[in-house]
C-alpha cells in the first residue's frame, strides 16, 4: 500500500534534519557532562540531599540541564518522525501530530524536573 | 574443482514461483551467468534472464547470487559457492519480478530522472569547449562517482529502499551528486530540491550496503553524505523553498 503522492516542503524537511544533526552534537556534550557527574555523584553512596546540595538555586546547573532537556526535545521527536515515516503506515499528519505530542510531553516533564531542582531547597 | 557437475537452484516465476535445480557441468572460470546461459540454452529454453556485453560494461546481467546482489557476468562460480557446493540464483530484490531472473527497471531509471540525473548545460554549439582541469576538487569528486554502470545491484542491495517506496535510491543519487561537481551543469539548486527531503539523501541511513556491493567498486553513501552536506548549507540559506 503506498501512501498518496503528497509535495513535501524539502527546505522544512532539511531544516528538521539539520536541528537533528546540531542536536545530537549538543547531546554528545551534554551526556559526557552527565556520565561524568553521575559517576562523580555515586562516589561514597548516592543521597537526595547531595543531589539537592548541588543542584538547588545553582544557575551553571540550571543553564545546563535546560540546555540538555531542549535538545532532547528537538532530537528525539524528529528521529521518532523518521521511524514512524518509514515502519508504519500513518500518513504524514499523523505522524507529525504525534511527534509533536511527544515534543510537548518531553518538554514538560523535563523543564518540571530541571525547574523544580533549581527552585528546591535553601539558597534558591 | 573436484566436481564435475554443478547442481543449481535457479528462481521460476514471478512474484510468486519456487526454485527449480538444474545440473550443469561444472567448467574452469565458469561465471554465474555462464550456467545461467547453460541451463537456457541446453536444458530449459523457457528461461527469462537478461544480459548484453558479458564483460562487465553494460549493467544489464545483474541477480541475486547466494543471496547478494551481484553482476553475473563478473562473478565467478568458484567464488561464490561454499563447501556444499550450492549456488542459487534468484532476481534482484526490489524489483518488481517480470519472469524468472528478469526484473522491471522502470522505477529504477524513473527515479534517476527524479533525482535530476541529466546533465543540464548553459552552452550551445557554437560555443567553444569547456576547459575542465581534471586536477580541479570537483572533478576528482565527480570522477569517483562516474563508472556506475547502473546495473541495480546498489538499489537491490539497500534496505532504505527495501522499507520506503520513495527513497530515489544509491545510484540516482550517486549520479546527482556527480552533476553536482560537473562545473558545466547549471541544474544546481533545482538538483538539490529534488534530492532533498522525505525520499531524497536525508532518508539514507548510511548502512553503506551499496558501498559493500558496487560492482564498480564507487561510494555511493559517500556521494549521500555529499547531498547531505549540500542540501543543508542550502537550506540555511533559504535556497529550497
Amino acid at each position: 500500500m503506498n501512501r498518496p503522492e503528497v509535495t513535501v516542503d524539502v527546505q522544512r524537511e532539511t531544516h528538521l534534519w539539520l536541528a537533528q544533526r546540531l542536536s545530537a552534537m549538543v547531546l554528545a556534550f551534554c551526556i559526557i557532562v552527565h556520565l561524568v557527574t553521575i559517576v562523580g555523584a555515586v562516589q561514597g553512596g548516592l543521597s537526595a540531599a547531595e543531589i539537592v546540595d548541588r543542584v538547588a538555586g545553582s544557575g551553571v546547573w540550571f543553564a545546563f540541564y535546560a540546555l540538555f532537556v531542549t535538545a532532547i526535545v528537538v532530537h528525539a521527536p524528529i528521529g521518532l518522525r523518521a521511524i514512524l515515516s518509514e515502519m508504519t503506515k500513518l500518513s504524514r499528519a499523523w505522524v507529525d501530530l504525534l511527534c509533536f505530542i511527544a515534543a510537548t510531553f518531553i518538554a514538560v516533564l523535563g523543564f518540571r524536573v530541571v525547574w523544580g531542582f533549581y527552585t528546591m531547597g535553601g539558597t534558591a | 574443482m573436484s566436481r564435475e557437475r554443478l547442481t543449481v537452484a535457479v528462481w521460476r516465476g514471478a512474484e510468486k514461483g519456487r526454485y527449480q535445480k538444474y545440473e550443469v557441468p561444472r567448467q574452469e572460470s565458469q561465471t554465474v551467468l555462464d550456467v545461467i546461459t547453460y541451463i537456457q540454452r541446453h536444458i530449459d529454453p523457457s528461461l527469462s534472464y537478461r544480459f548484453a556485453c558479458r564483460v562487465g560494461v553494460c549493467g544489464s546481467c545483474a541477480m541475486t547470487v547466494n543471496g547478494s546482489p551481484r553482476w553475473t557476468c563478473r562473478t565467478h562460480v568458484d567464488k561464490v559457492i561454499d563447501d556444499t557446493g550450492q549456488l542459487d540464483v534468484a532476481p534482484l530484490r526490489n524489483f518488481e519480478v517480470i519472469k524468472d531472473l528478469s526484473v522491471d527497471m522502470t522505477d529504477f531509471f524513473d527515479k534517476w530522472a527524479k533525482a535530476k540525473g541529466q546533465f543540464q548545460g548553459s552552452e550551445s554549439r557554437h560555443d567553444d569547449f569547456s576547459a575542465v582541469s581534471p586536477d580541479s576538487p570537483q572533478r576528482k569528486v565527480a570522477s569517483a562517482g562516474i563508472e556506475c554502470i547502473g546495473c541495480g545491484v546498489c538499489y537491490s542491495a539497500c534496505d532504505v529502499v527495501a522499507w520506503n517506496k520513495d527513497y530515489l535510491g544509491p545510484a540516482a543519487l550517486n549520479r546527482a551528486w556527480t552533476l553536482m561537481n560537473d562545473e558545466r551543469d547549471v541544474a544546481g539548486i533545482d538538483r538539490l530540491k529534488a534530492v532533498a527531503g522525505a525520499g531524497g539523501c536525508q532518508a539514507c541511513h548510511s548502512q553503506q550496503g551499496c558501498v559493500e556491493r558496487c560492482v564498480k567498486h564507487l561510494n555511493p553513501t559517500g556521494a549521500i553524505a555529499g547531498l547531505k552536506r549540500a542540501t543543508a548549507i542550502a537550506a540555511l540559506k533559504g535556497q529550497l523553498k
